[in-house]
């Protein structure tokens, strides 16, 4: 299987997904070719809404329809979403509303746009509220299978999704479940817990690792809230360290989960790997590399905190 | 035709139970609430097909009070509809009660959307309707907003969108949109803080068709919820001129009154004025109405506490 950005993965189980259930409608805000459900909205023009740019409206219009009985997929860049952040706080999750939220163009992998295009801070606010699961599929595969599970799932949910190519990593077999993580390479010495757009990083990073007799787990966290918390305190207590690595701000994200969770119950030494300060325009590679999300960044960090 | 008798009479009921629930609670937004009321009775009384028993029905009418803050007026009109008894009205904003400060969806059967963060009720009545209009049920959404509350943005990127979305096969003339304008918001009068005029002129200009009514005249108020019914193709706006405060003088145009609860004095007082009695007349009126003797008792125990 080539790569795949989720973003287009999404695209394609929406359309899979849609000719299958009446329910499912897509909103956008002027931003359907790039939320990718353009081809979806081509095939059931009737079932897709584009509200231009007012993505309060879309929000609001979204939590409606669900409360009518549809699922809505209500879809923009990760931050102008989450952006609007009171509208889904009381539409959305007080109202208790059926509505799946897609985050695209997550991170500074976006690049060259900038930090006013890049979803960087909304798994901490979206984190914050009681109801809404949230979900960052890592390639095609776990993409797919979340957007279905989503669709099944009565409740608000989060989509967090790439513009950039993902590797696959997950395998044939695989099956997406809330709140389940995936092994994807075994190990003693650390436990790297990615999500999303650094994912295929980190086994790169577990590689080199190797190298130098460092064994390191890798683990795919798709399933942000809930955590799978057997499974972290299962590979932290094994190994006795942890590494979070994600394209998101410090504050708030998985890594801030993972350290609520480990601080609480089982104190582990614990390293976060992600943006710090804004994000500025660039290429994403070179972006990666000057916040260490790159295979030799990540690398070094669990060197310098193994004392190795 | 309304039965504007029985609806009035209606209406006077549910305000004294607004007054009650407040002095109860000791906060809230009594302004608002009774400004509001003979819209939301003229609509629960006799225009909305709905069923206390069946908060769930998926062909039910809906109505979104957009201003939240004006539940008790919703409240009053649900609990004299059989959603739930009346003497739960006076566990209003207290612990673990289903009648929070502003409406909660996922704790009481009959609310249709959490509001109350202003600007959001009609994005949600614009979902519902065309969601309605898309399952090929013939409901109806009414969707009621504040004065004040349609200086949020929110609000105009609705405005925008309730004409032409849906179009062309589901249009959303399944939706009616009242303006309970009482020209009075918390801080201040509305003309004063952010005026709102020529507040027609911009629904119009956003493609709304928009009738202008007294939203205190149960007959007025009908007549434009039957031409909000017999128009096609689009949704309908009405902006009902109406009185903050309304059927209590002390409270009546005062800003003050927009989130201050009513001492048991004060509520007595407005009781019985919102009843049409005379000092002169109260005690004996009491004397011989033991609903509304037991009511004023439970306001002056609550002097006492």
């Amino acid at each position: 299987m080539p790569g795949k950005a989720t973003r287009a993965a999404f695209g394609e189980a929406l359309l899979e997904l849609g000719a299958r259930d009446e329910r499912i409608v897509t909103l956008d805000a002027d931003l359907s070719k790039s939320t990718m459900t353009v081809a979806f909205a081509k095939k059931h023009p009737d079932r897709a809404f584009n509200l231009g740019i007012a993505e309060q409206n879309m929000i609001g219009t979204g939590a409606g329809l669900a409360l009518a009985g549809k699922i809505p997929f209500v879809c923009s860049f990760a931050c102008f979403l989450v952006g609007r952040f009171e509208t889904i706080r009381i539409s959305v999750a007080y109202t208790n509303a059926n509505v799946k939220l897609v985050g695209t163009h997550a991170g500074i992998a976006i690049g060259e746009d900038g930090y006013s295009q890049m979803g960087l801070e909304d798994v901490a606010c979206i984190r914050s509220l009681p109801n809404i699961a949230i979900v960052q599929p890592a390639d095609e595969l776990e993409t797919k299978q979340a957007v279905a599970y989503a669709v099944e799932h009565e409740g608000p949910v989060y989509l967090r999704l790439t513009r950039q190519t993902m590797e696959p990593v997950c395998p044939p077999d695989y099956r997406f479940r809330l709140g389940q993580w995936l092994v994807l390479r075994g190990g003693r010495d650390v436990t790297l817990i990615g999500s999303g757009g650094p994912i295929g990083n980190c086994l790169e990073a577990a590689r080199l690792l190797a190298a130098e007799s460092i064994s390191a787990e890798v683990v795919n966290a798709a399933s942000i809230k809930p955590l799978d918390e057997d499974l972290l305190l299962r590979s932290a207590g094994r190994t006795g360290h942890v590494v979070t690595v994600e394209d998101h701000a410090l504050a708030g994200g998985l890594g801030g989960a993972v350290a609520e969770l480990l601080g609480e119950v089982m104190p582990t030494p614990l390293k976060r790997l992600g943006v710090q300060g804004f994000g500025e325009s660039g290429d994403s590679k070179g972006l990666y590399a000057k916040h260490g999300l790159d295979p030799a960044g990540i690398a070094a960090s669990v060197r310098k905190f193994l004392n190795r | 035709m309304a039965d504007v008798v029985r609806l009035d009479a209606i209406a006077r009921e549910c305000r004294v139970q607004i007054i009650r629930m407040l002095a109860h609670a000791g906060s809230g937004h009594p302004g608002g609430s009774l400004s509001v009321i003979d819209l939301v009775v003229t609509l629960m009384f006799g225009r909305m097909r709905h069923d206390p028993k069946r908060p769930d029905w998926p062909e039910r009418d809906r109505l979104i009070l957009s201003k939240g803050h004006a539940v008790p007026a919703l409240y009053a009109a649900m609990a004299r509809a059989g959603y739930f008894p009346e003497d739960q009205l006076i566990t209003l904003r207290k612990l673990g009660s289903p009648l929070q400060g502003h409406p909660d969806r996922t704790t009481l059967p009959g609310i249709e959307a959490a509001t109350g963060s202003l600007g959001q009720g009609l994005s949600i009545s614009l979902g519902i309707a065309l969601g309605l209009k898309m399952a090929g049920w013939p409901a109806r959404v009414y969707c009621i907003l504040g004065d004040g509350e349609i200086q949020e943005g929110q609000v105009w990127e609705a405005a925008m969108s309730g004409p032409q979305l849906g179009q062309p096969q589901h249009p959303l003339d399944n939706l009616t949109v009242i303006l309970d304008y009482n020209k009075i918001q918390l801080d201040d009068f509305v003309a004063k803080i952010r005026d709102l005029e020529p507040v027609l002129a911009k629904w119009q200009a956003f493609g709304w068709p928009v009738v202008e009514i007294d939203g205190h005249k149960i007959d007025q108020i009908d007549k434009a919820l039957d031409q909000a019914e017999a128009t096609r193709g689009k949704p309908f706006f009405i902006v009902a001129h109406t009185v903050k405060g309304k059927g209590v003088s002390f409270m009546e145009n005062q800003p003050e009154w927009h989130g201050k609860a009513p001492k048991p004095a004060e509520a007595i007082a407005a009781v019985r004025e919102i009843l049409g009695v005379s000092e002169a007349a109260w005690e004996e009126y009491l004397a011989k109405d033991s609903t509304t003797r037991a009511l004023v008792g439970e306001l002056r125990a609550l002097e006492r506490k």
